[in-house]
């Protein structure tokens, strides 16, 4: 127990290192989805067709092979980036591309009368895609959002295998040093498994706000009229 | 010249000898998890309280837990505890557990799309629990659920990749193994890619073609 006490701050660091690439991560997959996901709604071909093979390319090989193509192949054009850097893109971009399908759904679930009511107001197209479309479309997307960031969670061991020091990493390593295997992996399964939960929990609250919210608002507009 | 085309042709057959060693996997884990997604979907269907618990509990332990540490739990601590795997049994359980604790959410709403008036029906012809299930509820659930889940047998033929980390012999790993003999990982790895793609691009486009066929038969 004392043995296995002392390598806690090495779990530790290994936490860190993980929830840096799931944040980065995840900003490079929330923006990658809401842009390809907007440019396959909405945009020209010309731009559409491209952002579609880019999204074909990821969902059709897994984020391991992009790993590890990534890390092997980029150096030899001339881009070399830390383990870190590919790690976040690569997860980001995979992550993302599943994240632009979720993006297109939403859009397209919004009613048409929407948009048209928006257009009867006068609203330019910029203005009713960011204050009617986005702020709908967003709602109806954070479920699968959640799942996929659960998704983007259970994919950053991977970059263990790059040679990121995350926590599978940092495990692995304790596990060589204490010979304990069952006691570090469950303890890592558990750790993985909270953070988990958090975002569930976190995503069903701000699904619970933004539903409530709405529903007070039209109780509210009810009673006016 | 960073892409030699005669060197990628020449590990051609290798890898391809590796993918069968994928498709065989991508088998076995498919089998596994088809029939643990209908276990835990049948459990958290059953009506009974403990049952439908521990389904639900171990169908979320498994879904919010990474596939790599279920993989390193099967090959590198079961042995603590005296149960040694072989590499491959060891990334089919991997596969076909975590792939079975989706399918298990495809099942249940499969089950639930099954029409109320057919489920009071096979009540009011006096259907045994076991006959109602088998001969009226299923026939009707499954159809419904092949899109599903094809496309979860496809996500696990290319997670499958990751089986490479216990040096199973599939095609990742045959890929790794030629650039540690010769240093060309770009080849390698680009080749596999492009086989993933040649074999889940085509799979992907004809569940599409599949579920919109379904869909329209159902109107």
């Amino acid at each position: 127990m004392e043995k296995f006490l002392s390598y806690v701050p090495l779990l530790i660091e290994g936490l860190k290192v993980t929830l840096a690439i799931f944040t980065c991560a995840l900003v490079v997959a929330t923006l990658f989805a809401i842009v390809a996901g907007t440019v396959r709604f909405s945009g020209p071909k010309w731009l559409s067709r491209p952002v579609a093979a880019l999204v074909e390319f990821f969902r059709g090989t897994s984020c391991f092979v992009q790993l590890f193509w990534c890390f092997y192949a980029l150096p030899l054009f001339g881009l070399t980036l830390t383990p870190f850097m590919t790690s976040v893109i690569v997860l980001g971009l995979n992550v993302g591309s599943f994240g632009s399908e979720v993006v297109r759904g939403a859009l397209e679930a919004v009613p048409k009368g929407q948009i048209e009511a928006a257009r009867a107001l006068n609203y330019s197209p910029l203005k009713s895609f960011l204050h009617i479309l986005m702020p709908q479309a967003m709602r109806i997307a954070i479920r699968p959002a959640a799942n996929l960031m659960v998704d983007l969670l259970k994919l950053t061991p991977l970059t263990s295998l790059v040679t990121v020091n995350e926590l599978t990493r940092n495990a692995m390593v304790m596990r060589n040093q204490t010979g304990s295997t069952l006691g570090t992996l469950l303890c890592i399964f558990a750790v993985y498994f909270l953070l988990s939960s958090l975002i569930y929990f976190v995503m069903n609250r701000l699904e619970v706000h933004f539903i409530h919210r709405k529903a007070v608002r039209a109780a509210s507009t009810r009673v006016a009229a | 010249m960073i892409w030699n085309t005669d060197f990628a042709i020449s590990i051609l057959p290798k890898l391809l000898k590796g993918l069968l060693i994928t498709l065989q996997a991508t088998a076995g884990g498919t089998l596994l998890a088809l029939v643990l997604g209908l276990v835990l979907a049948l459990s958290a269907r059953s009506g009974s309280v403990l049952l439908a618990r521990s389904a639900y509990g171990v169908t979320e332990l498994l879904r919010r837990t990474p596939l790599l540490v279920h993989l390193y739990l099967l090959f590198f601590a079961l042995p603590e505890i005296g149960i040694v795997l072989p590499r491959l049994t060891a990334g089919i359980l991997a596969l076909g557990l975590h792939t079975g604790s989706y399918m298990a959410a495809v099942y249940q709403s499969g089950i639930d799309a099954v029409p109320k008036g057919q489920w009071e029906a096979a009540q009011a012809l006096g259907y045994s629990r076991f006959d109602k299930w088998t001969r009226i509820i299923l026939p009707q659930a499954i159809p419904m659920m092949i899109p599903s889940l094809g496309n979860y047998v496809l996500l696990m033929f290319k997670e499958s990749a990751i089986l490479s980390v216990i040096a199973v012999p599939e095609a990742m790993q045959t890929a790794m193994s030629i650039g540690n003999q010769t240093y060309r990982y770009f080849e390698a790895v680009t080749v596999v890619g492009l086989l993933y793609l040649a074999i889940s691009l085509p799979v992907a486009a004809a569940l599409r073609a599949l579920e919109t066929r379904l869909a329209v038969t159902r109107q």
